[in-house]
């Protein structure tokens, strides 16, 4: 076993960093206060072929293998929580086509999901409906040549601005998913402002107000829009915030390397107080884990083992988590200082937050984990008797 | 593969979830609340890795996933058209 970066891996990887400390760091902050994510950069993502990086060659993607394509988002993440989330959802709806969309519907939509000409939102949530999200409110129902789809969805992020939605709605009862196009009648946004982190996420209500969607744009089969492309979806979201808070707390890693070597008290630099090193050496211990787990999961992505979709949530638990705790040991670290905007670590730490929330929260990770647990350990005593 | 070979295949996967032993071969898992949607993936990638075969949107029918029987004749057949 050996746990090594490939060179094209690692040539990528410098090319990410370099990419984000030139187009979206020195500029986070703005987007931050502004609660926007200009069209000029969304753009250049696609230019770098980023909006389409798993989607297949055939569709004008980059075909991008899961590792790398983790180094991505780790990247991105360390850079802008709130950017990860555009390469999150977006991926999320280029990840259920590809896996359950029909032939034409991979004929109409990859291409341009891929280029960034359209932008992908998803829209699972709903103002009563969140970790509970099999049970949707949003009805459709079927007629002879198209659904008519009525609902209402929250806490979409770039809802503002994505063009195709894919919306989970009960059609005869059962969670079914269906592409939604935002010029479609009926269809409207509502910004969502001064959240308390992804505040340039752009995020959205989405009014869905008996809006006709051709049959065409059923994905997969009614009954399985929760269990198999949303699942499919939430996979790929977790797997991509799991890689985030990688990169999101080793931007506070290096915030913090970097104060506690310039600030002095009593007398000598804070990199020399132990209790400082104590902090610091946790963060470097809890960012290296959390990357293997990742690492773990790409493998496991890389060869379609079944184990990925435990190891995902693993990942995405242990990084959420981790996140958090040492956005708040960055901001502590800065003291005051951590807690003006002249600093990014406040950022971080509003951002870290929502890692824990967003696609699935701590506690349905906790339950996935648990249950899984109880499962292997049961199977190994049945096993062993 | 002979259908036993699935069969036995399928039961070893399906016990990391269940008690497979106590399950009949036509006994309804989902109906039973024995599996949820994490398992529903799990299945469709172990189906597509171990038979090297693509699960497709038409598949999607609990028909085809709902027992072991049921999984035992999608793999049968999409093992045959493959």
């Amino acid at each position: 076993m050996q746990i090594e970066l490939t060179p094209q891996q690692i040539e990528q990887q410098t090319y990410f960093k370099t990419f984000v400390e030139e187009y979206v760091i020195p500029q986070a902050k703005l987007h931050d206060q502004q609660q926007h994510t200009p069209p000029e950069l969304i753009q250049r993502l696609a230019q770098q072929g980023y909006l389409g990086a798993i989607i297949p060659k055939e569709y004008g993607g980059g075909e991008m293998e899961a590792i790398t394509f983790g180094l991505l988002c780790e990247q991105i993440g360390r850079a802008s929580a709130s950017l990860l989330s555009l390469l999150t959802v977006h991926g999320m709806v280029c990840q259920s086509i590809m896996r359950w969309g029909s032939a034409e519907q991979k004929q109409q939509w990859l291409p341009k999901l891929a280029s960034g000409e359209i932008i992908g939102g998803f829209g699972l949530t709903e103002p009563n409906i969140g970790s509970d999200a099999k049970s949707v409110e949003s009805v459709a129902i079927a007629h002879d040549d198209h659904y008519q789809l009525t609902g209402h969805k929250k806490w979409i992020s770039f809802g503002q601005v994505a063009d195709l939605f894919l919306i989970i709605a009960q059609c005869d009862n059962k969670p079914t998913a269906f592409l939604v196009e935002r010029k479609t009648a009926g269809f409207s946004t509502k910004p969502i402002n001064n959240l308390l982190g992804f505040r340039s996420a752009m995020l959205a209500e989405l009014i869905i107000d008996n809006c006709m969607i051709q049959k065409q744009n059923l994905v997969g089969r009614i009954g399985f829009g929760f269990s198999h492309i949303a699942g499919t979806a939430l996979d790929h979201g977790r797997y991509c915030v799991a890689w985030g808070c990688v990169g999101l707390a080793q931007a506070c890693l290096e915030a913090s390397l970097h104060y506690t070597k310039d600030r002095k008290q009593f007398g000598t630099f804070l990199s020399n107080h132990q209790l400082i090193q104590h902090i610091i050496a946790d963060m470097i211990v809890q960012i290296k884990a959390a990357r293997l787990l990742c690492y773990q999961a790409g493998c496991l992505k890389n060869s379609g083992d079944p184990a990925l979709i435990m190891e995902t949530s693993i990942a995405k638990y242990f990084a959420s988590q981790m996140v958090s705790k040492i956005a708040d040991n960055a901001v502590q670290i800065h003291g005051a200082n951590g807690c003006s905007d002249e600093y990014p670590v406040q950022r971080y730490l509003r951002d870290a937050k929502i890692m824990e929330i967003i696609e699935g929260s701590s506690q349905m990770q906790q339950i996935i984990i648990a249950k899984y647990g109880y499962q292997s350990f049961l199977r190994e005593m049945r096993k062993n008797h | 593969m002979t259908a036993d070979e699935i069969t036995e295949k399928t039961k070893s996967f399906l016990g990391k979830f269940i008690k497979v032993e106590e399950i009949q071969a036509d006994e309804d898992l989902f109906a039973a609340g024995l599996l949820n949607s994490l398992f529903a993936m799990q299945l469709v990638l172990f189906v597509e890795k171990e038979f090297n075969c693509k699960v497709e949107n038409d598949d999607l029918d609990l028909k085809n996933f709902n027992s072991i029987n049921a999984i035992v004749g999608l793999i049968t057949r999409k093992i045959a058209t493959a």
